[in-house]
């Protein structure tokens, strides 16, 4: 089998990606939303024609609202962000941005989130990573309960959170470059792309292991490297195609969906992809190259 | 001739047959639910009978527009064991408040403080259709908060801690501290009349408290008599008034200096309900009609097209079972959707996304049997064989790959927010139901196909990918 060859090829390809996605999370950081920070985002969009940004900014910092950016959207529309604010507050802003009511504008969407309500968010998500972390861990614990030969249980299961981090990290990176030319921002949903990413592709992982397995007490004399090969050529087509039509559906989502789930769906996109990959060209040759540290320790 | 006919009644072919005919008319059924509860599918939906009209789908406020407001509540002077029902009561209150003007459709929920969102009690209050914050804020800022206060014993002190330059400003004493609230609010009013004082022929408010109101207003009388009880509304004291002797029958009066219009307005939102408890609004979110409406029509097309792309793959891959796959899908999809109607599940866009993605995990379980019939067909068996063993063989990784998306489904549903919550019912419930229609429906039509035979045919249709 071609990926057990080249093991250290591929297992190279992903340190190669989960450094370049850590080196990105690093110096682009994550653009963190209102969502958890707190602030208000309004979505305007004009009748007629949009006034420049030049000309709007200059009486939208006079209102002191804090740091405020203004993005264009669409052909006529603006994103504006400032810290969290009240009615009078919105009113004026609305007011400045209809450059007192000389142009006509709707407000198609509007959100101002307190401080307090951020930190709630802030911690709910914690404590939900947390949770769903532990619950998969104790997941694949349970799915490796059984002691095999050659590698030890247990190994399996920490090969597989590898992998899962691997997944999310890489996703996570990314998300950071969108972030920082698309100026995408961390919000409730990213979380819930990080916690699905995870719960869909532990499975994967888990399906190639329990094959490798069957196979190792179907011939348990056979050559560790040959019994894993003989596994990864029986389920990857299957793997790749189960993966393959949820990543049909999530490009729909990404191409044709609502524009709030689009960088959503673009992440478990991501997510899917890189579940799939580690789970043939990763986990099985990281279980390779622990055995032969084994087997090498041993002599 | 009649033992023919029997022979064909009674042979598995035939049962087989029958259920799988049965399970497409089902199918068809709750298709026709879906499509005859939809008010933007029919025409005329009014004259449609009332059992349809009863499931539409349920839009969160991100798809049909509207607003959603955070509000805190301060429930500080409260001893704990009350916290619950004075929520309730706020629930009530705002609820009822919120009707009077006419909203569709509002949801009033508590969300109780807890170790999870950091110990403050707060109230979330959906308000589809309505899209000026202003409006709605008014709305409900309107809505009294009436307070019966008594006055500090003498013996304790009024506490004043001095700024950060250790200064005491004995000019900004709270003179509110005078009184100490009671548990007597505005939750317990039964009716309030506004009427005239006979020698003053100033407006009065004459408030009738309710049976729990009662017992309480007699006890703080009671114990209060020669010292005054103030009366709060909206944070300040209108009215002051010194007691006489016990009350015992519910009835106080509030004679402030109000105007008659003043009196009426008062009199008008007691009536229609007072805050138990103080609130001050936390967030806001408004989406505009025209955005929800796009977001939905987005939705259904990256719904439409998911589908499609699966259907094209299942049948170019894996040909005959792939085709029977699409069908089961197609199953899965219009019980999922009367699910959402029936339960219901209100849908907002992550919602839809939840479900969109569900389409392509359910044939998940397709795809893992079919590799094992081809495995089995490979290794020598009949296609008949290689259904059956195909099917029993594949059940384990089924659930294995499921569990880990259900255990995330499950904790996304505990801990999240509405939004959050709205995807993971829908990805749970799409994850549960796909293992049913996937194994179950697909096995009952692959199984009405074993008339094809052996033949090569038979042979090239059940295999797959570019094999032969």
């Amino acid at each position: 089998m071609f990926i057990i060859k080249y093991k250290k090829i591929f297992i190279g390809v992903s340190i190669a990606l989960v450094v370049l996605s850590l080196i990105s999370l690093i110096v682009f950081r994550l653009n963190i939303g209102i969502d958890f920070k707190g602030g208000a985002l309004s979505e305007v969009v004009y009748k007629d024609v949009r006034p420049a940004q030049e000309a709007l900014y200059p009486s939208l910092e006079a209102l002191d609202l804090g740091t405020v950016s203004l993005q264009p959207t669409g052909d006529l529309g603006y994103i504006v962000k400032t810290r969290d604010i009240n009615d009078a507050e919105h009113q004026a802003l609305l007011k400045t941005l209809s450059q007192d009511d000389a142009t006509t504008l709707t407000e198609v969407n509007f959100n101002s989130i307190g401080p307090s309500v951020g930190q709630e968010l802030t911690r709910k998500a914690i404590i939900a990573i947390v949770l769903v972390s532990l619950a998969i861990i104790t997941f694949i614990a349970f799915a490796f309960r059984k002691v095999s030969e050659k590698v030890s249980s247990w190994k399996y299961g920490v090969i597989a959170v590898v992998t899962l981090v691997h997944d999310v990290v890489i996703s996570v990176g990314i998300f950071t470059v969108l972030s920082h030319y698309n100026g995408v921002e961390v919000d409730t949903l990213f979380v819930v792309a990080i916690l699905t990413i995870l719960g869909l592709s532990v499975s994967d992982t888990i399906v190639i292991f329990d094959r490798i397995r069957e196979n190792l007490t179907l011939n348990p004399k056979e050559d560790f490297h040959n019994t894993v090969g003989k596994s990864l050529e029986e389920s990857y087509v299957r793997s790749i195609s189960t993966s393959l039509t949820v990543i049909l559906v999530l490009l729909a989502l990404v191409f044709f969906g609502p524009s709030s789930t689009k960088y959503f769906a673009l992440m478990l996109t991501a997510g899917m992809f890189f579940g799939t990959y580690s789970s043939i060209f990763l986990a099985s040759p990281l279980l390779i190259l622990v055995q032969e540290w084994q087997d090498s320790k041993k002599n | 001739m009649w033992n023919k006919i029997k022979g064909i009644l009674g042979s598995k072919i035939f049962k087989r047959t029958v259920l799988a005919l049965l399970l497409l008319a089902i199918g068809a059924s709750v298709a026709f639910f879906v499509y005859k509860t939809e008010p933007r599918l029919n025409k005329n939906f009014e004259t449609q009978r009332e059992f349809f009209k009863k499931f539409p789908f349920r839009l969160g406020l991100d798809l049909s527009g509207g607003t959603h407001l955070v509000y805190q509540a301060d429930v500080s002077a409260l001893d704990s064991s009350q916290v619950g029902e004075s929520m309730e009561a706020l629930r009530d209150v705002i609820e009822r408040r919120v009707n009077l003007f006419g909203v569709s459709e509002p949801v009033v929920q508590i969300q109780r403080g807890s170790f999870v969102s950091g110990g403050s009690e707060k109230l979330i209050i959906d308000l589809p259709g309505v899209t000026d914050v202003k409006e709605a804020t008014e709305m409900i800022g309107q809505t009294p908060l009436l307070e019966f206060k008594t006055e500090r014993a003498e013996d304790t002190p009024i506490t004043i801690t001095p700024d950060e330059n250790g200064q005491l400003d004995l000019g900004n004493i709270n003179l509110d501290n005078q009184f100490v609230a009671t548990e007597l609010t505005g939750r317990y009013l039964q009716k309030t009349v506004l009427e005239f004082d006979p020698n003053t022929r100033e407006p009065i408010i004459s408030i009738q408290f309710n049976e729990e109101g009662t017992k309480l207003f007699a006890q703080i009388t009671r114990e209060n008599i020669g010292k005054r009880v103030a009366i709060y509304l909206d944070g300040s004291p209108i009215s002051t008034p010194v007691v006489r002797e016990e009350i015992p029958n519910g009835q106080a009066v509030i004679s402030g200096s109000f105007t008659p219009t003043e009196a009426k307005q008062l009199v008008g939102r007691l009536n229609s309900g007072a805050l138990p408890v103080p609130i001050s609004l936390l967030s806001t979110q408004t989406i505009g009609a025209t955005l929800g409406d796009s977001a939905l029509n987005a939705g259904v097309k990256a719904a439409i097209i998911g589908f499609l792309l699966v259907a094209l793959f299942l049948i170019l891959w894996y040909r005959l079972p792939g085709l029977v796959a699409t069908v089961s899908l197609c199953i899965f999809i219009v019980i999922i959707l009367a699910l959402f109607k029936i339960i219901p599940v209100t849908l907002t866009a992550a919602g839809i996304a939840g479900f969109i993605i569900s389409i392509g995990i359910a044939v998940d379980a397709n795809v893992l049997i079919f590799e094992r019939i081809k495995e089995e067909l490979r290794s020598g068996r009949t296609v008949n064989d290689a259904v059956k063993v195909g099917f029993s063989r594949a059940w384990l990784s089924i659930r294995d790959s499921n569990t880990s998306t259900l255990i995330t489904a499950l904790i996304l549903f505990w801990f999240g927010t509405s939004l959050i919550k709205g995807f993971a019912l829908t990805l749970g419930l799409g994850v549960i139901v796909s293992m049913f229609t996937a194994i179950t429906a697909t096995r009952i039509f692959l199984s009405t196909l074993g008339f094809i035979g052996e033949g090569k045919v038979a042979r090239f249709l059940f295999s797959s990918g570019l094999s032969k």
